[in-house]
């Protein structure tokens, strides 16, 4: 039994060993480049981005209309 | 024994060698790259709606998507329904009553035309909402889990991701209600789980306070993300796919690049002391909201790291967020019983 055990442990830690080597071997940019196509994308779409800019209560489809009163 | 030994060093190594690798990359940071960039001005967003019609705690909801529903949307209680809002409206287009009560999660397919859910009965169901006859009927029931269903999140019609207590995310085949796919790795609970924009991979937050992203196809995972000092209980992607948030009960959330493989960023406040259990970004990725358990949302600028805003209108924790698809509105969940749309 704690035979059997211990040979599935091994199994698990020869797993863990190759996802590492997997993970250490990929291909990394720096986070200068990481950071600026970040602020680049947020740049370019924050035009676009309801919740950031507001939006004018007339395109505002969520906003109930109030009624117009004629004084 | 010798073997354990070495693989044990050999561990320790390639850990030694991630950590290097990402120092290299690691000419500046986030925070010193947007030192120019203004802070964005304070969010005021205000309740539009209040859905009103579940008996229990909302746990889950998610947005319908482009073209066919981006207004309508599905949540899950633990009253054992779930309702399908149409959130302009606030009419209830459908409402399913539930197996099983205990449900954790629920999605909206691409398409529009399913949702599912699951929770502590181990199982996700598919129901169809455009049945001949109207009714909306259980479609499948994809069991094979051995531990709660924490998310699930429709890659189309015919295929579907899950996250489950069993430590395991799995992909399965809709059709033959087949795993077609399991991805092990995690130490500890799946809590939640996002599909990237190309749909070609998908990450992964856990009590093993590491996300994974996974290649899909590959059946691979490709990189783990540390540094939560607890569970990470919501994971999404930043708009463009090259960056991950996460939000744990270490009370804080994190954004770690892909390709520079490393938390870019933390959004934390001393006077944020509960976990976070839910987030979201707003269109462009410049906002992030998060729902946490002390019944707010608060509203970070994703760049400045700074909050701009808070969302307080809940009487109990917020468990679930979701901005549309269109970015018009976010969807708050509570413990309370209602769901709220904000703009």
């Amino acid at each position: 039994m704690s035979c059997m055990q211990s040979s599935s442990n091994t199994a698990r830690a020869r797993r863990a060993v190759q996802q590492l080597r997997i993970e250490a071997s990929i291909e990394r940019i720096k986070v200068s480049k990481a950071s600026a196509d970040l602020m680049h994308y947020c740049g370019e779409q924050g035009k676009y981005d309801p919740l950031l800019m507001g939006i004018p209560a007339s395109e505002n489809p969520f906003k109930d209309k109030k009624p117009c009163t004629i004084l | 024994m010798g073997e354990m030994e070495e693989l044990r060093k050999e561990a320790d190594n390639l850990k030694d060698q991630i950590t290097e690798a990402r120092k290299v990359v690691q000419d500046t940071t986030l925070q010193e790259a947007v030192a120019g960039t203004t802070l964005v001005g304070r969010v005021q967003l205000k309740t539009r709606k209040t859905l009103r019609g579940h008996l229990a705690k909302i746990y889950a909801m998610h947005w319908g998507t482009d073209t066919n529903c981006s207004k309508l949307c599905v949540s899950a209680s633990q009253d054992g329904k779930l309702i399908v809002w149409d959130t302009l409206t606030t009419n209830k287009v459908s409402a399913i009553p539930l197996k099983s009560s205990w449900v954790m999660t629920c999605a909206y397919a691409p398409s529009g035309n399913m949702v599912a859910c699951g929770g502590l009965d181990n199982m996700c169901s598919i129901y169809n909402l455009k049945g001949k006859d109207g009714n909306v009927k259980v479609m499948r029931e994809l069991a094979a889990h051995t531990g709660y269903l924490s998310c699930c999140r429709f890659l189309s019609d015919s295929e579907i991701i899950t996250s489950s207590g069993d430590c395991t995310c799995v992909l399965w085949d809709i059709e033959t209600g087949t795993e077609k796919t399991i991805f092990a790795g995690h130490l500890g609970d799946c809590m939640s789980l996002a599909v990237s924009p190309d749909f070609k991979m998908f990450i992964s937050g856990a009590c093993d306070f590491t996300a994974k992203l996974w290649d899909i196809r590959e059946a691979s995972c490709r990189q783990t993300f540390s540094g939560h000092e607890s569970d990470i209980n919501a994971i999404g992607f930043f708009p463009n796919g090259n960056a991950v948030i996460t939000g744990s009960d270490d009370a804080t959330c994190k954004l770690y690049d892909l390709r520079a493989d490393q938390e870019l960023i933390t959004y934390q406040d001393s006077g944020i002391m509960c976990g976070v259990t839910s987030l979201a970004p707003s269109l462009s990725g410049r906002l992030l909201l998060a729902g946490y358990d002390d019944f707010n949302v608060n509203i970070w600028d994703m760049l400045k790291a700074e909050r701009v805003g808070v969302l307080a209108g809940h009487d109990n924790r917020v468990s679930c967020i979701g901005v549309s698809s269109d970015g018009m509105a976010c969807c708050t969940g509570s413990w309370d019983s209602f769901l709220k749309i904000w703009n």
